[in-house]
């Protein structure tokens, strides 16, 4: 007996962004990545296209971040030169892009100024050649003068900008136009403001293939699902042409999964969870794999051993299975 | 798809003989419709309309209990935002009778040890299946049975075998857990069928191939027997994923009788961290149940710390009750902080505060269940909406300071704050993990 499969007709597909520019193209990157474009839900090839594969981004920081020491471990030589941290990340951790936080440039700590951030980011495309995802220090006003810096000293390498918010979007999108990058629009859980922030940046002049959704998540066992939820949502939204929330989207399990006491906390004060180690990277990998099953097309990743195992799966999931 | 009384109305007797406690039979239609009233009811009632019926009224996916309280199947939905998930993905740890009768009671040990407390929860796995790979029958009897004497009373079991003979000798000494065993084939089907109907456990069916499966299962009942569990033989991540999903869109979206039955899924890989993420696919889309080896308390963890997350009810976020909670002892002298009413957010503050061991007040500001950040982008962390909560819960009745510390990420609301309540604002560390050594140095004697 014959089952007769059931196969969705999806009216539309996720957009594509492209990441990174080339020579030819205005930058330097020796190559650029494209994610989006499914036409289908999460690794459905029998249904529709699963046109990009995920990609893994490991985080860089300008100045030495305050990680577990467990974390720390695999960047030790590496930790205060963002360049070499970055080289490393690629040459043997995997990555496919870099994720380079300016935190540097936070009033409150190192207080870098704008030509000093835009140098660092200069070091690290000099470093590496895969394309930079960039974000400031998380202060509103300082990140508006930093990402402005930033956008121009890197003109035509179409970075990966961030983070532009409801409150606070039109700085780094005007500097996005200007300067021929992408940027990142992040709401906090709420699939109104994120559509609503695609709609206000897009109003301003800034094309729909060049803004990638961060729809803020919670790490596993915090909150996970709520997200879990949101890109659902979101997934379905753009299969069915809902063009505001059809960007691909970004995620950040390397942090989230990393604040959670599960992924820091020793076996000596914790005996009834286990070994530190693999319950610190599985806290990592799970938060990452959970969400490629929602439509995550960029996985911002802290642990190179979880890197190692999410890019295993995406390996097995991008095998077509129609 | 519900049936409307009308439509039952069709299949019945139309006597309107008043036997079944409602005066006419549409009437006791529209009682069947509302689900007020069993069909069972009515003496008068045609084997095949009982038949069509029923079927039409049975839930999409069949719900199969089994062992210590373990229930699989039963979902309504494809994906949680549409309701929920209802019934958490089983996972039980494989014991091969290949092991030695120390090794296996050993092994069942550490399995009755994995259970997690963390964020207010207590969850664990739900047991062990014991597999044939010895493909010898007392050899397998004998595996049952010392896992059974080792396994937890609170703990379940599948028995997994191929020989009917093997499975009869070693289910009877411990069809009192009422395991679930497994598995029925093209080859051994009617052998299996006739072991679990007497015994009274539910059966699973296995074949390689949606097509080999719904006509296993479907000879499967037609040779007696509906308490069914799906195998559908899952090696290879990608094939599994469009497997378990078409399963689950056949019976949800089609009402594809034949695969009305929760599913199974083993996972393929050696390596436990490989291995709990290809279970944490299975897990995310779609399995009831899911038979893994790794057995150490840091792999297993993580996979079953994802369940909570995905069979939280969308509908309910989980939140504790907003006042003004005591942690501890405590006296006027305790320090008083203020975070949300989300139950990660505050349980992982309690826990800090508690492992601080300096009895103090958490009042829980109603966030609707959000976390700190959330919150505040989303307006609800504001101070005027904690000023109020203090004075609604009477906080300075309680202390005799009047200080209050916030979370480091809402820094920006102190002023605001100190203005609208007249206390003293002290911003605390932006993460919890940082409450241990901030309290010792702020309240510490």
């Amino acid at each position: 007996m014959a089952v007769t499969l059931v196969k969705e007709r999806w009216q539309s597909r996720v957009g594509e962004v492209i990441l990174g520019a080339t020579p030819e193209q205005g930058g330097t990157r020796s190559h650029t990545i494209t994610v989006g474009g499914d036409g289908t839900l999460p690794f459905l090839h029998f249904e529709g296209t699963v046109a990009n594969r995920p990609v893994v981004a490991l985080e860089v920081n300008d100045v030495e971040p305050d990680w577990s020491p467990r974390l720390k471990e695999y960047y030790a030589d590496v930790i205060n030169n963002p360049a070499a941290w970055a080289k490393k990340c690629v040459d043997e951790y995997g990555a496919d892009l870099i994720y380079l936080k300016l935190v540097g440039a936070n009033p409150e700590g190192a207080n870098r100024t704008p030509a000093e951030c835009a140098q660092t980011v200069k070091d690290v495309l000099a470093a590496v050649s895969v394309p930079l995802i960039v974000v400031g220090c998380e202060e509103a006003e300082k990140d508006n003068e930093v990402m402005a810096a930033v956008a121009e000293a890197a003109a035509g390498e179409n970075l990966l900008i961030g983070l532009a918010e409801q409150e606070n979007y039109k700085s780094i999108t005007a500097a996005a136009m200007v300067h021929k990058h992408s940027v990142i629009a992040r709401s906090p859980l709420d699939i109104n403001i994120c559509k609503q922030l695609n709609i206000l940046i897009n109003e301003m002049g800034l094309p729909l293939n060049k803004i990638i959704i961060d729809p803020m998540i919670g790490g596993l066992g915090f909150g996970l699902e709520y997200a879990y939820s949101i890109m659902e949502r979101a997934r379905l939204g753009s299969l069915v042409n809902d063009k505001m929330l059809a960007m691909p989207m970004v995620c950040t399990p390397g942090y989230e999964a990393n604040r959670a006491k599960e992924a820091n906390a020793g076996i000596e004060d914790f005996p009834a969870w286990g070994d530190l180690h693999d319950r610190g990277t599985m806290w990592e990998a799970l938060t990452a794999t959970s969400l490629i099953q929602t439509g995550a097309s960029i996985l911002l990743m802290r642990n190179p051993e979880a890197v190692k195992l999410v890019k295993q799966n995406i390996e097995e999931l991008m095998v077509s299975n129609a | 798809m519900a049936l409307t009384g009308l439509d039952i109305y069709k299949q019945l007797p139309k006597k309107n003989c008043g036997e079944c406690g409602v005066p006419t039979c549409l009437a006791f239609a529209m009682a069947l419709a509302a689900g007020k009233a069993a069909l069972s009811s009515c003496p008068y009632v045609s084997d095949a309309a009982k038949e069509m019926l029923d079927s039409a009224s049975a839930p999409p996916i069949k719900k199969i209990a089994f062992g210590a309280g373990v229930e699989l199947g039963d979902e309504t939905v494809m994906f949680r935002h549409e309701k929920t998930f209802y019934h958490p993905t089983t996972v039980m740890i494989r014991v091969s009778d290949n092991l030695s009768a120390e090794e296996i009671a050993a092994r069942v040990a550490e399995v009755n040890d994995l259970e997690f407390d963390r964020v207010g929860l207590h969850y664990g796995v739900e047991g062990i299946a014991v597999t044939n790979d010895s493909g010898d029958a007392a050899k397998f009897a004998a595996a049952v049975s010392v896992a059974s004497g080792a396994l937890a009373e609170n703990k379940s079991m599948v028995l997994l075998t191929e020989d009917a003979a093997a499975l009869k000798g070693a289910l009877e000494p411990v069809a009192g857990r009422k395991p679930l065993v497994g598995s029925a084939t093209a080859a051994n089907f009617e052998g299996m069928v006739e072991v679990a109907k007497a015994a009274g456990v539910p059966l699973i069916v296995k074949a390689a191939g949606l097509d080999a499966l719904a006509e296993l299962a479907d000879k499967v009942v037609a040779a007696g027997y509906k308490e069914l569990v799906l195998d559908p033989v899952t090696t290879e991540t990608s094939k599994a994923l469009a497997d378990l999903t078409q399963l689950r869109r056949l019976a949800i979206k089609k009402k594809f009788r034949s695969f009305g039955y929760p599913v199974l899924a083993y996972t393929s890989k050696e390596n436990p961290l490989e291995e709990i993420v290809q279970a944490n696919v299975y897990l995310a889309k779609y399995a009831s149940m899911l038979v893994i080896n790794a057995v150490k308390k840091e792999h297993v963890l993580p996979l079953l710390t994802f369940r909570v997350n995905l069979y939280t009810d969308p509908q309910k976020p989980i939140q504790v009750e907003p006042k003004l909670h005591a942690v501890g002892d405590v006296t006027p002298d305790s320090p008083v902080y203020v975070t949300t009413n989300f139950s990660l957010t505050y349980y992982t503050v309690q826990g800090e505060i508690e492992a601080s061991k300096i009895p103090s007040y958490i009042l829980a500001v109603d966030t609707d269940g959000t976390s700190v950040l959330t919150a505040y982008a989303a307006g609800k962390f504001e101070p005027e909406k904690v000023a109020d909560l203090m004075e609604k819960f009477e906080v300075a009745s309680k202390v005799n300071h009047k200080k209050v510390v916030i979370p480091g990420y809402v820094a920006v609301i102190s002023g605001k704050l100190k203005e609208k309540s007249g206390w003293d604002v002290v911003v605390g560390p932006r993460e919890a993990s940082g409450i241990m050594s901030f309290a010792k140095a702020n309240f510490g004697s």
